[in-house]
């Protein structure tokens, strides 16, 4: 299993969409290069604004922008736009439902900037904010048309954003569609959600644990909040041994307790098991190891479906590492920060 | 003669300052007359800036008139992602009038001088009269702590010092459309001991928004009480000019001083600290020191002095 690696999707992308958009403007806070907007900088200099490392007023200047017409997209990294900035983001663009759009980086383990760089609870946070719409793309094709999804948003979005080599998983012919779930398999014993990066990850173990004879349902979502997609519901009803989410976020607030909440709601008395951060911070390595060390890899996942199903599936590290080709892309590790 | 010119000579009229004398009498009357029959309010923020919002309102903003006094629109929700009632719904900018690129626009940053905004429109026949019925009652828009639906709040600001980041995405707006009109922010000194404060500061003369304008009422007080118990912010000319505006420190009082500090055009950003007393034209007050943030009558007697004390006021 080997994926197209597509070398910075968004820089070149993004610039040519803004092309006849005016009204779009480009805010960073130092970290312009690093979030693939120099260029677009250097193409459309009167419509990029530096505001130095200050988002809380990055936050309030993009309110002010939106309310005149403007719609303002800061590319910074995830942590900077919901950590510090976040009362700003609550009351100067939530509140009045502007069209403001944070382009998040490097969401959760995917940099070895540590703690400090690791958005793990973003998507907990931010699907407690009124009027938020969030997004998570997986691969290049969802990078490229995650744009016209977003613009066509009358309200604040935030995207869980990806640079560097990303993976082209979905065919360029199957764009990003607003609150609509990927089946990427079919089958009936469990029910397998999967979010982001993860989603690539799940789907090296995936042919080995059907070789077993085990039937994954698996989906992949893209559109976090709202979360509404009557496909989800569908699948999880279907599963016949439980269900299993899969994200690179803390277990607490993310995907795995939206379909917590989902099932709970409509009386599905099903096991569901959450893969992700357990309820810890992680630390500075590189993806492919806090993937491992933190038990969202392939390797989890296929623990996880020996558990529910209550018997050893004779899936060996060996085995996970001869599917593993390009799981993770060396030159994401090298890039600077 | 330039606009700048046509507008220092007429708020220097004599008419002109006296017509934001009885504003600012006004103010004080109305914010008191409400706290005793409220039994509360935010009056030494009346006291303190009576005259600069009698100045704003009163011929230093370039602001469309509204035909006749507003009625204040009951409450009809939050603003919806992608709902129509979102961006067109009655926010309390209508109370500036209709918006114009030639026009100044207002930004009400300290949420907590709302009553005092309130009684400023009421005397610039922007709000009706009768729409402080409505203070602070349920399902209403004329809320104690104002926000982007209530008379006169443009955006909202209750969690201090984000107004004036606001203010300078308008302002970045309206200069990359080339508008004549400024962007003005009311700020309250408080919100100097705010980080974003300086981010903004800092943000504004870095972009050169130079029809960016900040007048702030340095009353001294906050919450706790006085601010130099609190935690100090001076020298603050110094440290705003330090991060590039420039800057007039003027008797908040002084309506003549007001004016012409706000007439200045100097390219850059500009700020008018206006230094001021919040018991000015109440004294009473003086008994409450230090705290002065709130009055709320702690008996009957102390509720008659005052009563008296408004019996004074509009003899």
């Amino acid at each position: 299993m080997s994926y197209e690696i597509v070398a910075r999707p968004h820089e070149q992308n993004f610039i040519d969409w803004s092309k006849d958009k005016p009204e779009v403007v480009v805010l960073t806070a130092d970290l312009t290069n690093s979030c693939e907007v120099g260029r677009w900088r250097d193409t459309y200099p009167d419509r990029y604004f530096s505001m130095g490392m200050a988002e809380q007023n990055m936050m309030g200047m993009a309110a002010g922008l939106a309310r005149e017409g403007f719609e303002p997209w800061l590319h910074t990294f995830a942590v900077f736009l919901y950590r510090r900035p976040l009362d700003q983001l609550q009351m100067s663009v939530a509140y009045p439902s502007l069209k403001v759009r944070l382009m998040g980086f490097l969401p959760g383990i995917m940099t070895p900037g540590g703690v400090t760089h690791q958005a793990i609870e973003d998507i907990a946070v931010l699907r407690s904010v009124p009027n938020m719409t969030i997004f998570e793309v997986g691969d290049a094709t969802e990078a490229e048309s995650i744009l016209d999804v977003a613009h066509e948003v009358d309200g604040p979005v935030y995207i869980r954003a990806l640079r560097g080599e990303v993976s082209r998983i979905f065919p360029k012919s199957e764009p990003f569609k607003f609150n609509t779930a990927r089946i990427l398999s079919t089958g009936s014993d469990i029910t397998l959600i999967t979010s982001g990066i993860i989603t690539e990850e799940a789907l090296r173990a995936i042919p080995l644990l059907q070789e077993k004879g085990i039937g994954i349902n698996h989906l992949h979502i893209s559109t976090l909040k709202p979360f509404t997609d009557p496909l989800v519901l569908k699948a999880i009803e279907g599963a016949k041994h439980g269900v299993i989410t899969m994200e690179n976020h803390s277990i607490v607030g993310g995907l795995g307790s939206m379909v917590a909440e989902l099932m709970a709601d409509n009386g599905i008395g099903l096991k569901l098991k959450r893969i992700g951060l357990q309820d810890t911070y992680a630390h500075g390595a590189s993806q492919k190891y806090l993937m491992s060390e933190y038990g969202l890899d392939a390797k989890a996942l296929v623990e996880t479906v020996a558990t529910l199903l209550g018997k050893d599936l004779g899936i060996s590290e060996t085995d996970l590492q001869e599917v593993r080709t390009v799981s993770v892309h060396s030159s994401a590790k090298a890039e600077a920060l | 003669m330039d606009y700048y010119q046509i507008l220092m000579n007429s708020n220097k009229s004599a008419h002109n300052l006296i017509k934001m004398q009885e504003i600012a009498t006004g103010i004080r009357r109305r914010v008191l007359a409400h706290t005793l029959s409220n039994n509360g309010g935010y009056m030494s923020q009346a006291c303190s800036s009576a005259e600069l919002l009698a100045a704003m309102y009163g011929g230093i903003l370039n602001l469309a008139p509204v035909p006749s006094p507003i009625d204040p629109p009951s409450f009809i929700g939050v603003p919806l992602v992608g709902k129509a009632i979102k961006r067109d719904y009655l926010t309390g900018a209508q109370f500036h009038g209709a918006k114009g690129p030639e026009f100044d626009r207002f930004i009400v940053s300290p949420a907590h001088y709302a009553l005092v905004v309130y009684a400023a429109l009421i005397e610039t026949n922007r709000l009706r009269e009768d729409g402080l019925e409505h203070f602070n009652k349920d399902g209403s828009t004329v809320e104690m702590i104002g926000a982007e639906h209530s008379p006169g709040f443009e955006t909202t600001t209750g969690s201090l010092s984000q107004a004036i980041s606001q203010a300078g995405g308008i302002a970045l707006a309206r200069k990359l459309r080339k508008e004549s009109g400024k962007t003005w922010v009311f700020m309250s000194d408080g919100e100097f001991q705010e980080g974003q404060t300086w981010e903004a500061l800092q943000a504004a003369a870095f972009h050169k928004l130079d029809k960016l304008r900040v007048i702030v009422d340095v009353n001294q007080a906050q919450c706790d009480g006085p601010m130099d118990s609190v935690m100090s912010i001076e020298p603050l000319v110094a440290r705003v000019k330090a991060f590039g505006w420039s800057a007039s420190v003027v008797d908040g009082h002084e309506l003549s001083a007001i004016t012409d500090a706000c007439a200045l055009d100097t390219g850059h950003p500009h700020i008018v600290l206006c230094y001021t007393d919040p018991v000015r034209g109440l004294p009473l007050l003086n008994e409450r020191r230090p705290v002065l943030h709130y009055l709320r009558f702690k008996s009957k007697d102390e509720h008659a002095k005052y009563e008296l004390a408004y019996k004074e006021m509009v003899k």
